[in-house]
């Protein structure tokens, strides 16, 4: 077992992946020579050459394009969009085109693409480079969104993403690129895409989160312990599709939920989730299930980023009422 | 085969007055520029200079947020400023805080865009600019829409747009070049060919030659200039405003140039994708270098104004600061009460929400 930083654990599982498999592919803008921005793609151009591993021009359309080009040719194209805010630019190119690629050709072609992007705030980037924009592609049927939040599982969901034969959105969250280390092995393991993770077990109330908002999640259940409060966290990985069973075995033991998102409150992730809790266990309900969100405004600009984005104080608040209702 | 089309390279030399050594090597071009008009322009890229390296220091010491250096792009940046009226509209991308700056927005303004306050992006009347564009290209297409605004309005006035290298792969760059040449629409679009898009060498970004013949397929005009030389940016920029409102159509100018610095000062290394030689051959070509050379000749430029503008920046730069760091804090409730004209009844909630939160 090796520690290992998120960022480590994704450069660990492309390595793994280009080495298994000559048809994987990594390109992007900068991703060659420069390792990434974020130095995710770091040494992998040295290691299995510039056929394999490159730079593109900047054009995101393009490069997604460019994938489902390759994977027509029996490639597994593994594209870098730099930031997921520009994930506007390409738009048709994935939802339009690659996760309607099976059912246009009669489910004759398949499209095993995993597009790799960093998203999230928090980390003071400029306008348009942090966002929580995974509700525009969990919108679309014939794509996943997977979503890591620790480096053990960033390994797993990503090898188990390429290796997958339909597309994937996996997204990892900017924050938690380099915030912590833990074991990661160093052979090749895969977690199971469509399945939500409970990474604390407790009795008293479930919290529902992805990426970053799990350690929130955490950290809230920390606190709450103090006051005799027992908090479930499950932590969902795949955020398209939902893996509704394992929520709602959690609701019927708890009985209260709390769903969280960075993401605006508006729309996204956590609206599915809620639906489903009601439509399921409704009767299992003590209370309400809550959502903690970011207000409905625009992703704002760096210097607001703190008072805006929720955190382990609202998730505590949403908790008591929950318990106090 | 003989109707085969394979190369406009030839016909797209790349346009110079000044030489490396500030020496005229195009006297019928030289504009008619007072000695007053080219002191000014002197004084703007020597201002700018300082501006950049104060800034860099700053955002070292965490006073400034998101910055993108500009120094060794002066002359593409100031001079094509220079050459433009206060009623033309400025299109700009992050690394084109400058020509604001030259354009009327105010110092401390332009702090507090770096830092992410809203308040820098609230323009001051008179200042016909867009805050930088982020997405790279989207300046583009609407720098196009800007243009056609001025037609259809009569106006004696061009959009000015400007993008790097790594901007003409964009799906937007063509199509706004494009839409501009079909409405025949006033607009000048820069590329500022620093030869890098982050990383990525422009020799890996496409198989053109020249980033100029990109014009040829719009249809438009097309120019590829000297970037570091002040006076043939200027010439290109103001025959391109001429011609624009004379309704003669838009035009695409390539400035070749560089940055010296960092793409942006959020952790990039030039070191991994560029040599000490490619930065020293073209620290030789310096516009303030050859600029200066040219002044000193003619006599109207000397150390003491050259130190006159550098304690004038500085002394303006502190000012702005102090500025910037007084403005209040951004709130939720701000962002909140900026997103419609009329609050949708799910703000509201969320206003009252927040305005708890913030008294607390
Ligand atoms: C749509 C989009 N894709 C990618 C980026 C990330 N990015 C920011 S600057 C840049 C390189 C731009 O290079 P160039 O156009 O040559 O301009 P320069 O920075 O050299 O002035 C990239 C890839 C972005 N901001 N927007
Ligand atoms: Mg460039």
């Amino acid at each position: 077992m090796a520690q290992m930083t998120m960022i480590q654990a994704i450069t660990d599982a492309l390595r793994t992946e280009l080495k298994n498999d000559e048809n994987v592919l990594v390109f992007g803008e900068d991703v060659g020579q420069n390792g990434g921005v974020f130095r995710a793609t770091e040494g992998l151009q040295e290691e299995f050459g510039e056929d394999r591993v490159f730079d593109t021009p900047l054009a995101e359309s393009a490069i997604n394009g460019l994938a489902v080009g390759l994977s027509l040719q029996g490639f597994r194209p593994v594209p870098e969009i730099q930031f997921f805010g520009f994930v506007y630019e390409t738009m048709d190119q994935i939802s339009g085109q690659m996760a309607r690629l099976r059912y246009r050709s009669g489910n004759t072609e398949n499209m095993p693409i995993t597009i790799r992007s960093p998203f999230g705030g928090g980390v003071h980037t400029p306008e348009l480079h942090a966002d929580s924009l995974e509700g525009l592609i969990a919108q679309q049927p014939g794509i996943r969104v997977v979503i890591p939040s620790t480096p053990y599982d960033a390994k797993g969901l990503l090898i188990s993403s390429i290796r997958n034969n339909d597309p994937v959105v996996f997204l990892e969250h900017m924050k938690l690129y380099r915030s912590f280390r833990e074991d990661v092995p160093e052979e090749e393991y895969t977690i199971d895409l469509d399945k939500a993770d409970v990474k604390r077990e407790g009795k008293d109330v479930t919290l529902i989160a992805y990426g970053a908002m799990v350690h929130a999640c955490l950290k809230a259940a920390d606190e709450l312990e103090k006051e005799n409060i027992h908090a479930e966290v499950i932590d969902l990985r795949t955020v398209s599709p939902i893996d509704v069973d394992t929520i709602v075995e959690s609701v019927k033991k708890t009985n209260r939920a709390v769903v969280v998102q960075e993401a605006q409150r508006q729309a996204g992730i956590a609206a599915n989730i809620v639906a489903e809790i009601q439509e399921r266990a409704i009767l299992h309900l003590e209370a309400p299930v809550l959502r903690v969100a970011a207000p409905d405004t625009v992703y704002p600009f760096s210097e607001a980023e703190e008072v805006w984005l929720p955190n382990y104080k609202d998730i505590i608040e949403s908790v008591k009422t929950s318990i106090n209702f | 085969m003989k109707h085969v089309l394979n190369s406009v390279e030839e016909q797209f030399e790349m346009f110079q007055i000044l030489n490396e050594d500030g020496e005229v090597v195009n006297q019928d071009d030289v504009p008619a520029l007072s000695d007053d008009e080219l002191k000014e322009l002197m004084k703007r890229m020597v201002y700018t200079r300082i501006l950049d390296q104060r800034s860099i220091a700053l955002n070292r010491q965490g006073r400034l947020g998101f910055y993108a250096p500009t120094a060794g792009q002066e002359a593409s940046q100031l001079a094509s400023q220079f050459a433009l009226e206060q009623d033309d509209f400025i299109l700009p991308a992050y690394r084109d805080v400058p020509q604001l700056i030259w354009h009327g927005l105010p110092l401390y303004q332009a702090f507090l865009f770096s830092r992410g306050h809203f308040h820098g992006n609230q323009f001051p009347e008179g200042v016909n600019a867009l805050s930088p564009q982020i997405i790279i290209g989207a300046q583009y297409i609407q720098a196009a829409g800007v243009a056609l605004g001025l037609k259809k309005r009569g106006k004696k006035a061009v959009a000015v747009t400007y993008t790097g290298d790594g901007g003409t792969s964009q799906g937007d760059f063509y199509e706004g070049i494009n839409f501009a040449g079909a409405y025949n629409a006033p607009a000048i679009f820069f590329v500022q060919n620093n030869h890098f898009a982050i990383s990525v060498p422009v020799e890996k970004q496409t198989a053109a030659k020249t980033l100029a013949q990109k014009a040829v397929a719009a249809g438009i005009e097309g120019i590829q200039v000297d970037g570091m030389d002040p006076l043939a940016v200027y010439v290109a920029t103001k025959h391109a405003r001429e011609r624009a409102i004379n309704n003669e159509g838009p035009m695409l100018i390539e400035t070749v140039t560089y940055r010296y610095g960092p793409h942006t000062m959020a952790g990039d290394d030039p070191t991994r994708y560029r040599t000490d030689d490619l930065d020293n051959e073209w620290e030789k070509k310096d516009p303030l270098v050859r600029f200066r050379k040219y002044l000193e000749g003619k006599g109207l430029w000397s150390e003491e104004q050259e130190n006159s503008v550098i304690d004038q920046a500085k002394e303006d730069i502190k000012k702005a600061i102090k500025k910037a760091d007084s403005q209040p804090k951004q709130k939720v409730t701000d962002l909140i009460s900026f997103m419609y004209e009329e609050m949708p009844p799910n703000l509201k909630e969320q206003m009252e929400d927040y305005i708890e939160k913030e008294s607390k």
